[in-house]
């Protein structure tokens, strides 16, 4: 454990990504198989699932410290990360006692708390962080409320295990696609040399866009390119092998059982098929997408109902074929791939569909047919290099994503509570309302956008501006307008507005603009009117 | 204000416009330069002087060179308002020294439990390593605070390690001051008169936050930059100064400090100020003490770092 929390220390310290893989690589050399087992299971972001919830930690963490509760809630808003509050207020520990190892300390004394009552649990609480110093505590107290996260992506850490394991990259890569165990043994079989392993369940490392910052001109020639609509949907692959389906998001969780429209047109697919696409919520008399808020039906259940298949049909919409008969053919150019896919669907049936394509000679005669996406419930062009195989991850070049602008609004700060992480103890979350009949009523909460000059001025004014509070919220004058921008807009009872918009982010900060000049309610419902 | 009795030279306890200024003897010389070279009186710690026929005396407070707590008494009632202090040892500056008072107004800059400083001798251990290793990798080092106080006191933690230490022109400016007040520091260069070619990564670099996103920094090449403040025990404050280290060294009292404090003055009566104010009065009272809150111009900011510049 001591290894491990070194390890999460010296990669929240660092900054440069040689320095984080150096760092992985060398944790990765020297840990026991277990270990390594668990921590590659955890960086990779299959953090154990939340044990203990954030109120009853507090109640623990103010037994055992003797502070009173409402000191530990006012020492979390200021640091902003319960598992840092708590560890920070348990204090140096005793510094000499032995390291226990990673996995003992998740298997014995982190996972068996889900099965003891709250006595037993605080008294094993009290032993386990006896055993740790204040870093130790802070990784335990994070996997204990499931907000473990370090600085690290998948990618990084793959390369990390590639490089300690003296293996190619690709190898390692693949090997990790689906479900991992953490268990010595895994571990064993991923470093292990050679290959000739059958490729199971697992589904192929995603290609992934880049956006394009610059102009579409810059790409080259039209002609060299496939053009396709952005789906707003769930991208996954179906994996057709052994006579089993196995349907794998990009977060790389199996989705087997959400969606049985799919898995059943999937047993029409020949043995050995891999189909990349998304999952779309699809209405079938206007052959569009459903808006995402309907497909957010689909994903929350993990066995759906007749009725809500009914009311909310999918479709896995294909466009690229990474495996046939068997055969990996990612090194395949995307125009042969396109072709044999096209082959491999046509057949299959409405719940299967291939992502068409949109002609045009110019960028000029695309970008005017850009502006038809958000009606057909899309999100812009994905444009893809003709000649090229299908990249692992992001390479730029392959695959670009040609996003249409966001929706936005000018809308005026109300209310802000501190933010946590980078931004604990500083006012960062916001909240923004739009008028209506003279009153402010809230449209959104916004998180990010600003610049961190911007957001100490704005902490500041929320500081000498407050006319309120609530627990950790403060009310503010109303005298501060933003541009927020948003992908979507649905009506929702969260809000007073009634309207609920989707990834509301800050475009930027109108100066220029006094509250009174910002968006009424009104002009944002005919933005949900506009929509399809 | 007709007469000022100041408690230390940091800009948001010491502001130009009064008429008179008297602070503790050791810190003379610098709020003279800090107010621009204007004449400043100054008593010694623990001398009595009388205004308007109130006893008013200064003790040291620990926090930086010639900080002080005030001491009033009046008709056998006695005040004592703490200024910015802490505890712990420094060697650049005269120790806290408790006073016994009925009302006591206190700071509470880190007024929360989760600040509770590590080991002094630790944190030393850890800047030395981190100079070490950069000076074999060829980087320079680059370690902020504030230009009085904080600097210093850095200065004094880097003592022994026989490396040259270069320092901006506002941590050098305030180093003299220091020196001339009989501190003990180990030599220092100013970065501005440094020999052209100088190689960098042999030594260290004290200079002020302020500097750190500024084209003066460009000169040094390949850096590693470290922030030293109280603020540095929480990684959110940490990760926000995007700096590669954060080092724990505080010139103010850390909770157990504060509390214990407060006992020992004995009073009956605490009033917070300048921090988490509500969070420390509320506490006291649930303690059994009488305790309120002193407003200030500088509580907006005091959970947070000041946002630029080089006050405290």
């Amino acid at each position: 454990m001591k290894a491990f929390a070194a390890l999460f220390a010296a990669l929240d310290a660092s900054s440069s990504t040689n320095d984080k893989v150096a760092l992985l690589e060398e944790y990765f050399g020297a840990a026991e198989p277990r270990d390594a087992a668990w921590a590659l299971h955890v960086l990779m972001g299959n953090r154990p699932r939340r044990i203990l919830s954030g109120p009853a930690l507090r109640v623990i963490a103010a037994a055992e410290t003797g502070l009173p509760l409402w000191l530990v809630e006012a020492s979390h808003h200021q640091v902003g990360d319960l598992a840092e509050t708590v560890a920070l207020l348990l204090g140096e520990r005793d510094k000499n006692v032995d390291s226990v190892s990673l996995a003992d300390i998740i298997e014995q004394r982190l996972l068996p708390l889900r099965r003891l009552d709250e006595h037993s649990q605080r008294d094993s609480l009290r032993a386990t962080w006896a055993m740790m110093n204040t870093t130790e505590c802070l990784v335990f107290n994070k996997l204990l409320t499931g907000a473990f996260r370090v600085g690290v992506g998948s990618g990084l850490v793959t390369r990390a295990v590639a490089r300690a394991s003296n293996q190619p990259v690709d190898v390692i890569a693949y090997r990790l696609m689906g479900a991992w165990e953490p268990s010595a043994e895994a571990w064993t079989r991923l470093v292990e040399h050679g290959d000739g392993e059958s490729p199971g369940t697992r589904p192929f490392p995603f290609c992934l866009a880049a956006p394009i910052d610059g102009s579409t001109d810059d790409l080259g020639a039209p002609a060299d390119f496939l053009v396709e609509w952005k789906w707003d949907g769930i991208r996954a692959q179906v994996v057709r092998r052994d006579n089993g389906t196995w349907v794998w998001s990009r977060g790389e969780e199996m989705l087997n059982g959400r969606f049985p429209e799919i898995e059943a047109m999937a047993t029409r697919l020949n043995d050995g098929t891999v189909l990349d696409g998304e999952i779309l919520a699809w209405d079938h008399a206007t052959h569009q997408p459903l808006p995402f808020a309907s497909l957010q039906r689909r994903i929350q259940r993990k066995t759906p109902s007749r009725r809500i298949i009914n009311e909310v049909p999918v479709v896995f919409v294909a466009y690229d074929l990474l495996e046939a008969d068997g055969v990996d053919i990612r090194n395949l150019p995307m125009d042969e791939r396109r072709q044999r896919l096209e082959t491999v669907v046509e057949s299959l049936g409405s719940a299967m569909t291939v992502s068409p394509l949109v002609d045009a000679d110019s960028w000029n005669e695309l970008a005017a047919v850009r502006e038809n996406a958000r009606s057909m419930g899309t999100e812009g062009f994905m444009i893809k290099r003709r000649d090229a195989p299908y990249a692992r991850g992001r390479v730029r070049g392959t695959w670009w994503k040609w996003k249409v602008d966001p929706l936005s609004i000018d809308a005026v700060l109300t209310a802000a509570q501190p933010g946590s992480g980078r931004r604990a103890g500083l006012y960062t979350d916001y909240t923004f309302g739009v008028w209506h009949a003279g009153v402010l009523v809230t449209i959104a909460k916004a998180y990010s956008g600003l610049t961190d000059a911007e957001i100490r001025e704005v902490d500041r004014f929320v500081r000498r501006h407050t006319t309120d509070r609530f627990g950790p919220v403060r009310m503010v004058e109303p005298r501060l307008v933003f541009e927020l921008a948003f992908e979507g807009i649905r009506p929702s009872k969260r809000h007073k507005s009634g309207l609920a918009v989707r990834f509301p982010r800050i475009a930027r900060w109108r100066t220029d603009k006094l509250a009174a000049d910002a968006d009424t309610l009104e002009t944002v419902r005919q933005l949900l009117d506009a929509q399809p | 204000m007709d007469r000022a009795v100041i408690t230390h030279a940091h800009s948001d306890h010491l502001s130009q416009g009064s008429a008179a200024y008297l602070v503790a003897a050791p810190g003379q010389a610098i709020a003279a330069a800090r107010l621009g070279g204007r004449s400043v009186e100054s008593i010694a710690y623990g001398e009595r002087t009388e205004i308007n026929g109130v006893r008013v005396s200064l003790h040291p407070a620990g926090h930086v060179l010639g900080s002080a707590q005030v001491r009033v008494e009046h008709r056998g009632e006695v005040w004592v308002i703490s200024g910015d202090y802490k505890t712990e040892p420094d060697p650049t500056c005269a120790s806290f020294e408790v006073q016994r008072a009925h009302v006591f107004v206190t700071e509470c800059t880190f007024g929360l439990p989760v600040y509770c400083w590590p080991d002094h001798t630790e944190v030393v251990r850890d800047i030395h390593q981190w100079i070490t290793a950069n000076r074999a990798a060829g980087t320079t080092s680059v370690l902020f605070g504030y230009s009085l106080g904080k600097a210093q006191r850095l200065l004094s933690m880097l003592d022994g390690l026989d490396i040259p230490i270069w320092t901006h022109g506002a941590v050098e400016g305030m180093t003299a001051l220091y020196r001339a007040g009989g501190i003990h520091l180990p030599p220092t260069t100013p970065v501005a008169s440094a020999m052209a070619q100088t190689d960098w990564s042999a030594g260290v670099v004290v200079a002020p936050p302020s500097a750190a996103t500024s084209p003066w920094m460009h000169r040094f090449g390949d850096v590693s930059t470290a922030f030293a403040s109280g603020w540095m025990h929480v990684r959110g404050a940490r990760r926000r100064r995007n700096a590669d280290r954060g080092f724990v060294v505080s010139d103010h009292a850390d909770w157990p400090a504060l509390v214990a404090t407060i006992r020992a003055t004995g009073a009956e009566r605490v009033l917070a100020t300048h921090g988490f104010t509500d969070v420390l009065a509320r506490y006291l009272n649930e303690l059994g003490l009488d305790a309120g809150v002193v407003p200030t111009r500088w509580e907006g900011e005091q959970d947070n770092e000041p946002a630029v510049g080089d006050s405290p």
